[in-house]
């Protein structure tokens, strides 16, 4: 599917490519936080801090400091990723609906400081125009590699994201199915079980906390540069609510659950607008259906028809 | 060292808005205390109300004493949609986690500010003050608008009313058993449900109220709805989620540090209350009158 991916692009229209890097990034978005919600049974409502941190630190070391893309990138998911291990050491501390509350303060936190701290931040306006890493030399790999050449930067920055989107979904993926990631579900299970087999509950759970947030990092250090722009706005906790529902609409079971997600809501969101200013209430309306029709999310919806047609093949 | 007038000025304003985000927040910490629900939408019916409010205002006319008949309308009106909401809607998400319920409240938070949008348009809206309570009068120094005196006298009346409710009555006391152990309540013989969606009548017609009451002083916007419920969040855990006092508490205490944060450090004022609230999540997570939940 990746490398279906690829090929976007090829179809010409700047449109398709701009809706497909928009779907790359918040499908990694989404699954960062699935890393907390559906593998180890913590919701946050302050995800989208981390995003932010990450857009400002692309794009505060890119426009302000000239910095290369190359460290600018991964300076991204460091810093967010350092600061979800300082936030999430006070909130694994919590259970429940008070981890959930202290997710939500911090990153409101964040983004009173993005808000208001005019001289890093741009403030209330943001920064707009973040430059695109330096594609130049791609024209010298061009001279040998026939069809690399002759794109333009926003779709030299689509294949970048797909390549870097993938890499951090691979790690992801070998993440939650090694013995960590059993570790997570196991205490999503049950926490108070965990603790009396003797595992350090709060310890894992603030690894995989800073983990969501240096992918969540990542995915805003691209995000700031797809956008073209980093404004405060990208920590406030209506992004955090619309990541949390692209993980729940696709299914929070599933490792690509929140992919299928954010692929539905991006779609869904662009065709919608183009009819209708009234995204929201669609939305809504969708959510109020999924809730009460299927609750494991689309992803879940899928993953239960394709258990039943499996049984009753075998029963055939 | 800025005058005393001044201060107490900052104070009072302080104080209102403290009374008008208790009326909000308290309804959101009956939901929470009963249903063990945080209601995203509690700040959308803030809003509807608002906007009630204002269509009232725009059918009656401004004459005498129509002011109080479309704030109490308003009220009423959001109190039913609660009922209706909860009674068709929420009471079949009871048995589901948790979360589901969460994802609901906000799914209802789109679909209601968007209708809002839909009527009512994008452009602000705002409610002239009843007359009787135009003018302002002078006080140590400071001048004081009498709605604003009103509302802070209206503030701790149904701060008082309600402890009156919740301790002295039949119903009250149904309601304090049910935050605390529902099914046995059932057991006994309580309509539990009914009791459910009471409680989220009452916790409506409380949001509702504050927001057909703030109409005369701020401008009726979209997005007032996420603004408000974020403030009540800050509150409720300050003072401790599902305590009556908690609340009343916490508005206070939120009132103040914005008004002094904004004079004395101006550009962390927003910051200070954020930071208040983590703070109380970090030492002393169920707030500061609030007691651990089970």
């Amino acid at each position: 599917m990746l490398a279906a991916a690829f090929f976007v692009p090829a179809l010409g229209s700047r449109f398709y490519t701009f809706l497909a890097n928009d779907v790359a990034i918040w499908a990694l978005f989404a699954t960062s936080l699935n890393l907390l919600v559906g593998y180890t049974g913590l919701v946050s409502f302050g995800h989208a801090a981390y995003f932010g941190i990450g857009a400002y630190t692309t794009g505060i070391l890119m426009k302000q400091l000239g910095v290369p893309f190359l460290l600018a990138f991964p300076a991204a998911g460091l810093l967010a990723g350092a600061l979800a291990l300082v936030f999430g050491f006070f909130c694994v501390r919590l259970t429940r609906i008070y981890f959930a509350m202290l997710t939500l303060a911090f990153a409101q936190i964040v983004w009173a400081i993005c808000f208001k701290w005019n001289e890093v931040t741009g403030g209330e306006q943001g920064m707009p125009e973040i430059p695109y890493p330096n594609f130049e030399w791609i024209d010298g790999v061009a001279a040998w590699l026939p069809f690399v050449g002759g794109y333009r930067a926003s779709e030299y920055f689509y294949f970048l994201s797909l390549v870097l989107v993938g890499l951090c979904m691979w790690s992801l993926h070998r993440i939650v199915r090694s013995p960590f990631g059993r570790m997570l579900e196991t205490i999503r299970e049950n926490a108070e079980r965990a603790e009396f087999i003797g595992v350090n509950v709060r310890l894992w759970e603030l690894a995989a906390f800073a983990l969501a947030g240096v992918f969540a990092g990542l995915a805003g250090g691209l995000f700031g540069i797809f956008n073209r722009g980093v404004f405060p706005d990208f920590a406030y906790w209506t992004k955090s609510s619309e990541v949390l529902i692209m993980t729940l609409l696709g299914g929070m079971g599933i490792f690509y659950g929140p992919t299928i997600g954010a692929l539905a809501l991006i779609v869904l969101n662009h065709q919608i607008t183009s009819y209708t200013e009234y995204w929201s209430l669609i939305l809504g309306s969708i959510l109020i259906l999924l809730l009460f029709v299927f609750p494991g999310g689309i992803g879940g919806a899928v993953a239960a028809l394709w258990r039943r047609l499996q049984t009753r093949v075998h029963h055939a | 060292m800025p005058d005393p007038s001044f201060v107490f000025a900052q104070s009072l304003s302080g104080l209102t808005a403290a009374m008008f985000l208790f009326l909000i927040a308290s309804g959101l910490s009956l939901i929470f205390g009963v249903l063990r629900v945080l209601n995203f939408a509690h700040g959308t019916f803030y809003m509807l109300g608002a906007y009630s409010a204002y269509q009232i205002v725009q059918w009656l006319g401004a004459g005498p004493g129509m002011f109080w008949v479309a704030v109490l309308g308003a009220a009423l009106g959001i109190a039913v949609l609660g009922g209706i909401v909860e009674r068709f809607l929420f009471r079949h998400l009871y048995g589901q986690e948790e979360l589901y319920q969460l994802l609901f409240t906000y799914a209802l938070v789109l679909v209601l500010s968007d209708a809002a949008k839909i009527i009512w348009g994008t452009q602000q809206k705002s409610v002239s003050r009843p007359p009787g309570l135009t003018g302002s009068v002078s006080l140590w120094g400071a001048t004081i608008p009498y709605y604003n005196l009103f509302i802070l006298l209206l503030g701790p009346a149904i701060a008082l009313g309600f402890w009156f409710v919740l301790q002295r009555t039949r119903a009250g006391r149904f309601i304090r058993a049910a935050a605390l152990d529902r099914e046995t309540l059932g057991a006994l013989g309580v309509n539990v449900n009914a009791l459910y969606t009471g409680v989220f009548v009452l916790a409506s017609f409380l949001g509702g109220l504050g927001g057909a009451l703030v109409t005369p002083v701020r401008t009726i916007v979209p997005g007032m709805d996420t603004e408000i419920i974020v403030e009540a969040f800050v509150v409720v855990v300050i003072g401790g989620l599902g305590s009556f006092w908690g609340t009343f508490l916490g508005s206070l205490i939120y009132g103040q540090v914005l008004s002094f944060g904004i004079l004395f450090f101006p550009r962390f004022s927003i910051f200070s209350v954020f930071a208040l609230m983590a703070a109380v999540l970090i030492i002393r997570p169920w707030g500061l009158l609030g007691r651990p939940l089970k």
